[in-house]
């Protein structure tokens, strides 16, 4: 047994990093700063959150990672015929939503970037949910297919506002204010409808399916539909489809997201640990011919997780009077340490350290008090 | 085996309303009618846990995972914008956000328009739309003083019946937007605990649909 106790985050992860290696990912390490060219030309991926700049000593400007994702594809994939896969984990700085300050934020994550076949796809699905199922055996991953979105939205003639505020709603599973929107806009009925039961939709894959397929009314959409089956059926058979349902709340308004989107939750965490999705535009903003998907898993959000505390700080508080020779202690030390017990040796107890159990030492001789449990 | 559902209700008069349209839909919890100290109020058969909070706190205990639902006006819901989903619209606490001045105000635009408000953000948005430079002026309460002082030019507040402006020699001049209370979710719950949320979504929907019917 080891005497350290790893906390969520930092089991988190050791079990995600060697579950990507497993399935054959290399390790992308990367260097915390990056140019700040790169985010201001990809606003829009960031979503308006603020970056850290600072000048370089050449006179740079230079900024603190916000994104992991956007250096991987700046360096990696530049055609469909070398298929990148890489895996990182890395600190982003970010402002907190909440006491919007700028916050160090732990990610791990995995990007495959190159010739993205069906299988390539599914595997990225498959490692998100594995990935969720190594944090905690309740966990669900949410997915949904901006393309079947964007081919039902294209039967309409809302205006690129309009189209975001649609997503808006969708994001809040305000269907009231859907139904409002596409009354005011002269959607027709057919695709109003459609949109409605999307921004209701909410259950497991296999059950949902169907529903969606009645409201599949061109190619796009069509398209979108036989690629969630074919991930649906790869997951089935990798014996990781449980928990995983569509829903459609889930959808970025970031325009970077082409194909299936998705979100992991796991129960006790109040927001999403894990997003991702394909991302083909991204890469093609940066003039690359190839398509991409990956996914991150915000590890600092574990920390609340239950299993993390722990309330005593030693095993053993090992307590020695002036008389005790060194030997003596470090004999004990060793036995106690030999049992594979923590145990830390002070002077006197003044009540500074949490302990499980007490040892004190009277002429050489070692006296426990109070039971180990 | 049903999940405990916990619900943060706005403490006051919306409240009131709001628990009794839960109780009407079987979601009932007789301790919350005793006279006591108690905080946090449940009802094991009925798979509710109630608790009242400050009607402005009710977003965040839903967005925190505190509460698995509660109920919020649109105006909090526009201020804060918490990341949950809103997910019914109770069609009670009616009223409207409104931009209000003193009787016969003269808006001059070549100066910066000084708004007092509650609601910064909704305020800001709403001018920004217009392309108005302003000067927001947070408050707390009593917004109503502001332009009476002449501290501000106008005030953007909830106007239910506006009694309280007409007193105070004040009028309403333009709607923000309508108001009412909404039904909120919190993200994660909603897929935990999606059976005993989308029943109790339902039961409301219904019960108040056949409210809206008999009027």
């Amino acid at each position: 047994m080891s005497l350290v106790r790893f906390t969520n985050e930092e089991m988190a992860v050791m079990n995600l990093s060697s579950l990507y290696a497993g399935y054959g990912f290399k390790q992308f390490k990367m260097s915390k700063f990056e140019e700040y060219d790169l985010y201001a030309e990809n606003k829009d991926f960031l979503l308006g959150s603020s970056v850290i700049t600072f000048t370089d000593t050449n006179g740079k400007l230079m900024a603190l990672k916000p994104d992991v994702t956007l250096s991987i594809v700046k360096s990696v994939g530049d055609t469909r015929l070398n298929t990148e896969k890489v895996y990182y984990s890395e600190n982003v700085y970010r402002v907190d939503k909440g006491t919007h300050q700028y916050k160090e934020l732990m990610q791990v994550g995995l990007e495959c970037i190159g010739d993205i076949d069906m299988y390539s796809l599914s595997e990225v699905v498959m490692l998100a949910k594995k990935s969720l199922c190594e944090i905690s055996p309740r966990n669900i991953l949410d997915i949904s297919h901006m393309g079947f979105l964007n081919g039902l939205l294209d039967e309409t003639k809302l205006s690129e506002k309009q189209r975001s505020a649609v997503i808006g709603y969708i994001r809040e599973k305000n269907t009231i204010a859907i139904e409002q929107i596409c009354a005011d806009n002269f959607v027709s009925e057919k695709v109003k409808n459609a949109l409605v039961l999307l921004t209701g939709m909410y259950g497991p894959f296999s059950m949902k399916i169907d529903e969606l397929k009645k409201v599949s009314f061109n190619d796009a959409a069509d398209n979108a539909v036989r690629e969630l089956e074919s991930i649906f059926g790869f997951l089935s058979a990798c014996g990781c489809a449980d928990g995983v349902n569509i829903d459609f709340s889930i959808v970025s308004d970031s325009g970077y997201y082409n194909g299936v989107v998705f979100q992991g939750f796991i129960d006790g965490v109040p927001t999403s640990v894990l997003t991702g999705g394909s991302y083909d535009n991204l890469v093609h903003k940066f003039g690359k011919d190839a398509g991409a998907i990956g996914f991150a898993v915000y590890i600092d959000l574990l920390e609340r997780l239950m299993g993390g505390d722990r309330s005593y700080d030693v095993d053993v508080l090992l307590v020695y009077d002036c008389d005790t020779k060194l030997d003596d202690i470090a004999k004990a030390i060793g036995n106690i340490r030999a049992d594979g017990k923590s145990v830390r040796a002070a002077a006197s107890d003044n009540g500074t350290v949490k302990y499980r159990q007490r040892a004190e030492m009277r002429n050489g001789e070692v006296k426990f008090y109070g039971s180990d449990d | 085996m049903a999940q405990m559902i916990n619900v943060a209700l706005p403490k006051g008069r919306l409240g009131e309303k709001v628990l009794a349209i839960f109780e009407a839909c079987g979601y009932d919890c007789p301790s919350i009618h005793e006279t006591n100290r108690k905080l946090i109020f449940e009802n094991e058969q009925a798979g509710v846990r109630y608790f009242w909070v400050k009607p402005s706190d009710v977003s965040i205990y839903v967005e925190r995972g505190a509460a698995d639902i509660g109920v919020a006006g649109k105006d909090i819901l526009l201020e804060y914008a918490p990341d949950v989903y809103e997910l019914y619209d109770l069609d009670i606490g009616k009223c409207r956000m409104a931009v209000a001045a003193c009787r016969g105000f003269h808006d001059n635009t070549e100066r910066t328009l000084r708004v007092a408000t509650k609601f910064p953000n909704i305020a800001t948005t709403f001018y920004n739309k217009k392309g108005r430079d302003i000067d927001i002026i947070k408050l707390n309460g009593s917004i109503e003083i502001a332009p009476i002082l002449r501290m501000s030019d106008v005030i953007v507040d909830i106007v239910e019946t506006g009694t309280t402006l007409k007193e105070n020699n004040l009028e309403p001049i333009e709607t923000i937007v309508p108001i009412s209370a909404r039904l909120i979710s919190n993200k994660v719950s909603y897929k935990f605990k999606n059976k005993e949320i989308s029943k109790l979504q339902q039961a409301i929907a219904e019960y108040c649909a056949q409210k809206k019917d008999k009027i």
